[in-house]
């Protein structure tokens, strides 16, 4: 009702941003593109999307957009990185390219293709549980992971709302939610909608 | 909507969730996803482990591991064939990005090899001596998925019938010039905008002269895009050349000479990358263009003895 409606960014330095920003029209969300940080400061919330996190983490490190982004996160702007994304947002990579920088700003330890090249990438059915709102019923859907990372370690503070074969895949951190799969390829906004809720 | 309901997990556990059912790999959304990851990026053509190292370091989102670089093979003649196995474990050993690498035209065992060492993206190229002057490689019964080049809209249909996952306009490779990339682009861009104007009694004219299956011709009338998405390759010497790529409609660019036949490589790499990013904003694409050294040298059409884009059908 307010006439300040969430304005909704996409990460645009690289990636799938394209298809993110598809499933926010088809959720009726506008969003436009984020690749300064001129465009950063003029957005409300942030989607980080899957693709090359080396080639991400250096352009935002060169242009001096990982301390806004860090600062805007840490400062109550909700956040969902999705794959490349959730390395973006994690304090500490494993087999990072070598000096790799992340935002930091989700209390994760995650490894880069922990499942190996594109021969092992896959899609499975998960289940969803939203801690936040023990009200929600379990959710079903489909999960594609592409050369996917692991999430190896969370925080106290990191909630995990879904698991692969006994490994945290979907975590969330108050205004931070992070995926190691791509839920804007499998035609499943429940990710989406969790995240414009935020 | 998921399908049936899950009864394997219930209440607020934090670390109690699950996967359910079995995993699937190889299928069409796993590939043309992983295709979907390199927009907005550099693919760049390597031929060591050390320019593979200065590729990623550049921002590369992925390199593509060949023997020679196609000037190198346009200058040196004969038969031009997939890279041996051992030079593509070494460039796969070097970098942590995504790495592809090119089989012949038709030549499906030196694809299934490609794909037993596990390289992530195979290019059906038309830059190496085509193996087959009929057939392209049936695709679909890859696990990994395949780009191919295609100079318009029919050849990319029946690329994508073929089951490539990924279309590049092919430019002319090896020779540092832009004109014959624009010209593919165009003709593809310009003939999908076509499409989604024609009625639906048109469309089968529309295949029958893009001799191309009409089932896809009809799906890319309706959404306006290609199944799978665009990327530019073949000339791309310059910023502004990946600049112009992008706004005439590709979603990421190849680069394979131009990076390494030009005097100075990974500065020339890294604003090429920085152009990609910010290619509709020209205060940027100023400030990456400056002080780059020289590109190649580059080849006017006119002086080719062959047209590597001819190759293909």
């Amino acid at each position: 009702m307010s006439s300040t409606h969430p304005r909704t960014g996409v990460l645009a330095l690289q990636g799938a941003f394209g298809l993110h920003r598809a499933v926010l029209t088809r959720l009726g969300e506008p969003s436009t593109e984020v690749r300064t940080i001129e465009d950063l400061l003029a957005v409300d919330r942030l989607i980080i999307p899957g693709g090359e996190s080396s080639v991400m983490a250096k352009l935002a490190d060169e242009s001096g957009m990982m301390p806004v982004l860090r600062g805007r996160i840490e400062a109550g702007m909700p956040v969902l990185g999705t794959c490349a994304g959730a390395i973006m947002l994690a304090a500490e990579i494993v087999d990072g390219r070598v000096g790799q920088p992340s935002i930091g700003v989700l209390d994760i330890t995650v490894r880069r293709n922990a499942f190996g090249r594109q021969a092992e990438s896959f899609t499975t059915n998960l289940v969803m549980i939203d801690d936040a709102d023990p009200a929600a019923e379990a959710h079903d859907f489909e999960a594609v992971f592409i050369r996917a990372p692991g999430i190896e370690r969370t925080g106290s503070a990191v909630a995990t709302m879904a698991s692969y074969d006994g490994q945290p895949v979907m975590v969330r951190q108050e205004n931070v939610i992070a995926t190691t799969f791509h839920p804007e390829l499998s035609g499943d906004d429940t990710v989406h909608r969790l995240f414009l809720n935020l | 909507m998921a399908s049936g309901s899950p009864d394997s997990t219930s209440g607020t556990s934090s670390t109690g969730t699950s996967s359910t059912g079995t995993s699937s790999s190889g299928t069409q959304l796993v590939k043309r996803g992983f295709a979907d990851m390199f927009r907005g990026g550099v693919i760049m053509d390597v031929v060591t482990p050390e320019q593979a190292r200065i590729a990623e370091e550049a921002g590369a989102c992925a390199v593509m591991a060949l023997e020679r670089v196609p000037a190198d093979i346009r200058a040196d003649g004969g038969v031009s064939r997939m890279s041996d196995p051992e030079m593509i474990q070494g460039i796969q050993e070097a970098v942590t990005i995504p790495v592809m690498a090119k089989a012949r035209i038709g030549h499906f065992v030196e694809a299934q090899i490609l794909q037993a060492l596990k390289v992530d993206f195979i290019d059906e190229s038309e830059v190496l001596t085509p193996a087959d002057e009929t057939h392209h490689i049936d695709k679909w019964a890859f696990q990994i998925p395949f780009v191919c080049g295609a100079t318009n809209l029919g050849e990319a249909i029946r690329r994508i019938s073929e089951g490539a996952c990924l279309i590049r306009s092919k430019g002319e490779a090896g020779t540092g010039n832009i004109v014959e990339a624009v010209r593919h682009l165009r003709s593809i861009t310009s003939d999908i905008r076509k499409l989604t104007q024609a009625d639906s009694a048109e469309l089968f004219d529309w295949a029958k002269r893009l001799q191309a299956p009409l089932p896809l011709v009809q799906e890319i009338a309706e959404t306006g895009e290609l199944p799978v998405p665009l990327f530019c390759a073949g000339g791309i010497a310059t910023p502004a050349d990946a600049g112009l790529a992008m706004q005439l409609g590709a979603q990421a660019v190849f680069v394979g000479s131009g990076i390494f036949k030009s005097e100075d490589p990974a500065p020339r790499a890294k604003a090429i990358v920085e152009a990609t990013t910010h290619y509709m904003d020209p205060d940027i694409l100023a400030k990456v263009s400056r002080g780059l050294g020289a590109p190649m040298t580059g080849i006017g059409m006119d002086d080719l003895d062959i047209k590597l884009a001819d190759r293909g059908w």
